[in-house]
């Protein structure tokens, strides 16, 4: 699998990456997680990371962003290394982030969440873009934002950072506990943003969800990256994911 | 003349208003103690020798520049504040990712030593403020008679807290503000400097007790040990309103004093006391305080 990584990666350099993620190690306090992630994604394109529980995806988002405190290697995005910056200046330059547990603000109305992260690159969606690309929220402007179903703190969570400018956007198991009406709106939601020129990460469980929006696919292992799929060639693979996977 | 329950109308209504006053001060120091807690998570004890400060400083520009008592009022909660914010720099900000507890003990010492610098070369015996001329007299209403000051320190100290719940709860900063409580790391990733918020939300909370202390200061003379007499039944006020809870720490504050008014009236024997029995069975009732989200 190794030869694999080595044979596609040149494809992959053709274009220069947007993001490049270089021998990537990080830890929770003494835990070491991440034991070295390489992985780059090109302007456009949406690229997720698979892999069973705890292998390492949602900290190698967190690392991107910044919030993991203890990292070491290498993240350069649009050209600028991010690995001594903290969060704040990696959101500034473009970075947009969707976390898993959504982050919404009890304390926040769903128009001050919708209002919260600060514009950091111009040609962000406009309000009413959000809205028309997520109707239900319109009606919930002056509700708490925690009293939104799971489905409308997602568009919540995801619409906000579409606000911001952010050219890439990190998303963390968004169709995660939704009804698969929610997943299939989210989906296309995402087909829409990539139509539009967005970057975007994914990190998804759900392998039919990313098999549906992605353009390729990195497996993730025990803190590494350890396979590169392309989308095409996904149902050539299957065999080789379930191992993986453990489906 | 009238007497309501055996009581002569001018007893009451002087002792409400006193409570009205001690109430307005409970109020502005307890919503400095909650917005602070709120984002720092630290229980600023140097609150009581931050508003101690604020009139001394006033003391200071009338002794020595002859600044008079309305510049003091925007100079001194600066002054204050400026020094709350070099303070949350330079050693508050250190003790963030340690127990709450040392926080406390470090804010603690601070208020003892300024207290205690001061004392030295102060004394206790108090520096006389006088009321400003504007403020000078008072209004007979028929049933009582109001000082002037007395009733500006009121207004004033609504105002002032009205409009800090304002910015808090119904302004983009204040949404900064609320969402950094819940979630700093969040909103540091959006690309918000939180490190500058907390310390500007500090600076805030201690230029909101300096400014009553230049309230206090032709009320009460001013006294390195003004604030620690007051801050412990302020704190007492925190308790029971609910750490963190910007309008619980105004209603209560206020509500508070003004219960110990009329206990003045009724049981003068227990108005020294009756704020701390209301914080014990609130402690047993409603732990989180009346106000307080359980956390």
């Amino acid at each position: 699998m190794a030869d694999a990584l080595a044979q596609q990666r040149p494809a992959a350099a053709a274009a220069s990456p947007l993001l490049k993620v270089a021998d990537l190690e990080g830890w929770y306090g003494e835990s070491h997680v991440l034991h070295g992630i390489n992985f780059d994604v090109r302007e456009g394109e949406v690229v997720t990371l698979l892999g069973r529980n705890g292998a390492g995806k949602t900290t190698t988002l967190k690392a991107i962003m910044g919030i993991l405190a203890k990292r070491r290697g290498s993240i350069t995005f649009d050209g600028k290394e991010l690995i001594k910056l903290p969060a704040r200046a990696i959101a500034r330059l473009g970075v947009g982030y969707v976390p898993e547990e959504r982050g919404i603000f009890a304390s926040l109305s769903v128009d001050e969440n919708l209002m919260l992260p600060p514009q950091v690159k111009p040609g962000g969606l406009s309000v009413d873009e959000i809205f028309q690309l997520f109707p239900n929220l319109r009606e919930r402007r002056t509700s708490q934002g925690t009293k939104l179903s799971g489905g409308e703190q997602q568009m919540l969570s995801i619409g906000r950072i579409l606000r911001t400018g952010a050219k890439m956007i990190l998303l963390d198991e968004p169709t995660e506990g939704l009804a698969p009406v929610i997943v299939q709106q989210i989906g296309e939601t995402l087909a829409k943003l990539k139509r539009e020129g967005f970057t975007i990460v994914l990190v998804e469980q759900n392998f039919r969800f990313a098999a549906s929006v992605a353009d390729r696919h990195y497996v993730v292992e025990q803190g590494k990256v350890v396979d590169m799929i392309l989308n095409e060639d996904l149902d050539a693979s299957t065999e080789k994911l379930h191992a993986y996977l453990g489906v | 003349m009238f007497e309501l329950l055996g009581i002569p109308p001018q007893a009451l209504f002087g002792q409400l208003l006193l409570g009205l006053i001690n109430g307005s001060f409970y109020a502005i120091l307890s919503l400095g103690l909650a917005v602070i807690f709120g984002l720092l998570n630290i229980i600023n004890f140097t609150h009581g020798a931050q508003y101690m400060l604020g009139a001394f400083v006033a003391w200071f520009l009338l002794q020595y520049l002859g600044i008079g008592y309305w510049w003091a009022l925007i100079i001194a909660p600066i002054a204050v504040g400026i020094t709350g914010v070099i303070l949350e720099r330079l050693m508050i900000s250190k003790l963030y990712h340690l127990d709450h507890l040392y926080g406390l003990l470090l804010t603690f010492g601070i208020a003892l030593v300024i207290q205690g610098l001061l004392r030295n070369e102060f004394g206790i015996s108090g520096l006389p403020y006088s009321i400003p001329p504007q403020l000078a007299g008072g209004q007979n209403l028929g049933f009582m008679f109001l000082p002037n000051y007395r009733g500006w320190v009121v207004v004033a100290s609504l105002v002032v807290c009205l409009a800090t719940w304002f910015v808090i709860e119904k302004t983009r900063l204040g949404a900064y503000l609320r969402a950094a409580t819940e979630n700093p790391t969040l909103v540091g990733a959006f690309g918000i400097n939180v490190p500058r918020l907390v310390t500007l939300t500090y600076g805030f909370g201690v230029a909101l007790a300096a400014f009553a202390g230049v309230l206090a200061a032709p009320i009460y003379s001013v006294n390195p040990n003004m604030g620690a007499e007051l801050i412990i039944v302020v704190f007492a006020v925190v308790v029971i309103g609910g750490m963190g809870s910007i309008l619980g720490a105004i209603i209560t504050g206020f509500g508070l004093g003004i219960i110990e008014g009329l206990t003045r009236v009724f049981y003068p024997e227990g108005s020294s006391v009756v704020i701390f029995v209301i914080m014990a069975i609130v402690l047993l009732i409603k732990p989180a305080g009346l106000f307080g989200r359980a956390a």
